[in-house]
């Protein structure tokens, strides 16, 4: 994973709470077992509208997202997260996020941060009042900048620090390979197995 | 880094939460300075939709599953319910099907494909092998992995690198959760179900008000529900946003158990059961929230919207926007009733549908469909109307007929099919068309869940059966006011109906 400092680019006003991972991408783009690609599913329904407003003209190419709150709720498809990043979002800036998809955000270089619903609202009507403005992300201050206006944002520290870092998650758990197989040690033996199979008759 | 830690340590006295025993138990390696714990994985649940991209990391990184032992793969999200012996006409879902199928031969994983007994939805093929146990962690790549809950299991819905990381490692890294106690008291009336309980709790707290908690049902209504009605309860959730919902062990459960596949046997039992009863709340724990709700009152509910948080009571009215104070609440009702197509002050019992949907992880075990079938017995389907009736897996199918319920179902007009998810997603060929009204017995009314423009009304297994016979949102005591039944037909709970 890259490692993830500032982020400056053109930031969508997305005046929407409850976008569920099914409006980001729908169930029948989930079929395909590759993990990039996805940029033409993300928002598939709204954007056969040509008003939404990610078809206007003024948000193409598009780096940060700031959405209503109870963002990447329900279904816990990492599509809605590869979709984002597909389609070139490094951030999406909510008051509040479903957890799944805030976990899933962090293991795929995509920063999710929380931000007031107050300061939702200030950032929607700055973005708004000049469509396509540039707007900053600074992880390491966990700010985000827009001409006068800078808001902060929150972000799990740990998710911070591998975001910062670049750091993969299945490697940082393996240096802690030996007690993993400790723990294995003291299991007690009727926890459930899968193998051999059985099964019992009707 | 972190610490190892001794998760048995009889100095612990401080009275814990189930959600605080099972996490405790399961602890690899305590977090420090603000790094997450390390969380051991019991069962890994595994299908065609949420894998392929895990399997292609650990091919790339040249790591194997670390424990085969401990996961299991079934088909279920793109399967056909129709013609299931001939090839799957989407060449799309065809490839995630097969793709799965050779991912688990080179990993060595133990699948049920389509055509074996124990395929079907992963959320009823767990507990039916009995694999879902009392006091285990348990993961999927799949959000209404809460069900497992309903067994006092720590049951967590994962992302597809989550997946990746469980079968490299067996753990998971997470942060401790926040605990909330969902108190259900009282007794339900007759027609009333867990769907209604859990469709209320939502209502009330909200699509995001259970964020960051486990919850756990407690009270003597959920003490009273059967298995099945604390998986349909705990499958949901999601839909309040918590990370997963729990329900204590009890003799329900072990009665559920003893005997299934995979359950211990002999002296295994014997341990087991002595642990399991370790498990419930202490008296005096502490939960960080709590919701109280009383079951005496409670009638079916349904929803009107396209959240699972915006719902009301059968006889109740679609609510007026207008009376929202909270802003963003305001506008997403006022663009969920120009979706449903619904104008606000209109009866729930005057909204005529298209479809009826019997199915999901959430109301497709063998119980579910004995108690529709029940309620329609003898009776015929309503013009217009289709119903779908979709078991959960191939067992709950052969189990059902084995009653004759296939004969109830076909009879009274509706189709049966063969098991999966289904019209629930609708990632098979089981879709609404654009502008099609379905009452569904799933757990999502999201926009084009069940179809791109098709519009859900989340409801219990027996509203749908009444829903099926008069064509428009009913419960089983409107078909007692018009003479269809007699009020003795309308069951105290899902587990007494009788054919």
């Amino acid at each position: 994973m890259q490692k993830f400092t500032t982020v400056t680019g053109v930031a969508v006003p997305m005046r929407r709470s409850n976008v569920d991972t099914d409006q980001i991408i729908p169930a029948v783009f989930l079929k395909r077992v590759t993990k990039t690609g996805f940029e033409d599913a993300l928002f598939y329904g709204w954007r056969q509208d040509p008003e939404f407003i990610l078809n206007q003209s003024a948000y193409q190419n598009p780096r940060v997202l700031v959405v209503g709150a109870d963002f990447g709720t329900g279904s816990s498809r990492e599509h809605a997260v590869w979709a984002l990043r597909d389609f070139g979002f490094d951030v999406v800036l909510s008051p509040r996020f479903g957890d799944i998809f805030r976990g899933n955000s962090g293991k795929q270089g995509l920063l999710a941060g929380q931000i007031s619903e107050a300061d939702a609202e200030t950032l929607w009507r700055v973005l708004e009042a000049d469509p396509g403005i540039e707007l900053t992300v600074d992880l390491v201050a966990c700010t985000a900048s827009v001409g006068d206006l800078t808001v902060s944002f929150e972000v799990d520290e740990y998710t911070r620090w591998r975001l910062l870092e670049g750091l993969d998650d299945i490697g940082l758990t393996l240096r802690d390979e030996a007690r993993i197989a400790e723990f294995e040690s003291h299991r007690e033996p009727w926890r459930p197995r899968t193998l051999p199979a059985r099964q019992v008759n009707l | 880094m972190t610490n190892a830690v001794n998760t048995d340590s009889p100095t612990e006295i401080r009275p814990r939460t189930l959600a605080e025993k099972v996490w405790d138990k399961h602890l690899v390696a305590k977090g420090e300075n603000g790094t997450p714990d390390l969380i051991y994985i019991d069962l890994h649940l595994v299908h065609e939709v949420t894998s392929p991209q895990a399997f292609d990391g650990l091919r790339l990184a040249g790591r194997p599953v670390r424990r085969p032992d401990l996961t299991i793969a079934t088909e279920d999200h793109n399967t056909p319910t129709l013609a299931i012996d001939r090839p799957i006409a989407d060449l799309t879902s065809r490839t995630q099907i097969e793709t799965l199928r050779k991912n688990c031969a080179e990993f060595g994983i133990r699948l049920h494909s389509l055509g074996d007994i124990e395929q079907g939805i992963v959320h009823v093929v767990g507990p039916q092998l009995g694999l879902t146990q009392p006091g285990i962690t348990v993961v999927c790549g799949d959000s209404h992995t809460s069900t497992h809950g309903a067994f006092g299991a720590m049951a967590l819905g994962i992302g597809t690198s989550e997946v990746e990381h469980v079968m490299a490692t067996q753990t998971l890294p997470l942060k401790p959760f926040k605990t909330m106690a969902i108190t259900v008291n009282g007794a339900l009336r007759p027609g009333v179900t867990a769907k209604d309980i859990i469709l209320a709790v939502i209502a009330k707290i909200g699509t995001g008000g259970g964020q960051g908690y486990v919850l756990e049902y407690r009270g003597s209504a959920i003490r009273a529900l059967s298995m099945e009605g604390r998986m349909t309860i705990c499958n949901m959730s999601i839909e309040a946003g918590a990370r997963a919902g729990m329900v204590a062990p009890d003799a329900t459960t072990y009665a559920y158990l003893e005997g299934r596949a995979h359950a211990p046997q002999g002296a295994d039992w014997d341990a087991a059961v002595e642990y399991w009863d370790t498990l419930a709340t202490d008296e005096g724990a502490t939960f960080d929230a709590e919701v109280i709700l009383d079951a005496d009152t409670l009638e079916p509910f349904v929803t009107w919207g396209t959240n699972p948080g915006q719902g009301v009571s059968l006889s109740d009215t679609v609510p007026n926007p207008a009376d929202i104070d909270d802003a963003n609440e305001r506008s997403a009702a006022e663009r969920a009733l120009e979706y449903m197509d619904l104008a606000a002050g209109t009866a729930m019992k005057d909204i005529r549908v298209d479809t009826v949907f019997l199915g999901s992880c959430t109301n497709s075990r063998v119980e579910d469909l004995r108690a529709a079938a029940d309620i329609i017995k003898g009776k015929a389907i309503a013009d217009g109307v289709r119903m779908l009736v979709v078991p959960g897996s191939a067992r709950v199918r052969i189990e059902a007929e084995a009653e004759g319920l296939d004969k109830i179902f076909l009879a009274f007009g509706a189709e049966w099919r063969f098991a999966g998810c289904s019209m629930c997603l609708g990632m098979n060929p089981d879709q609404l068309a654009p502008g099609e009204r379905c009452a569904s017995t799933s757990n999502r009314n999201f926009e084009g869940r069940q179809g791109k423009g098709g519009r859900t009304h989340l409801v219990s297994p027996l509203v749908a059966a009444a829903t099926a016979i008069r064509g428009t949102l009913s419960s089983p005591w409107d078909l007692v006011q018009d003479g269809t039944i007699p009020a003795s037909a309308v069951p105290a709970d899902l587990t007494t109906a009788k054919l």
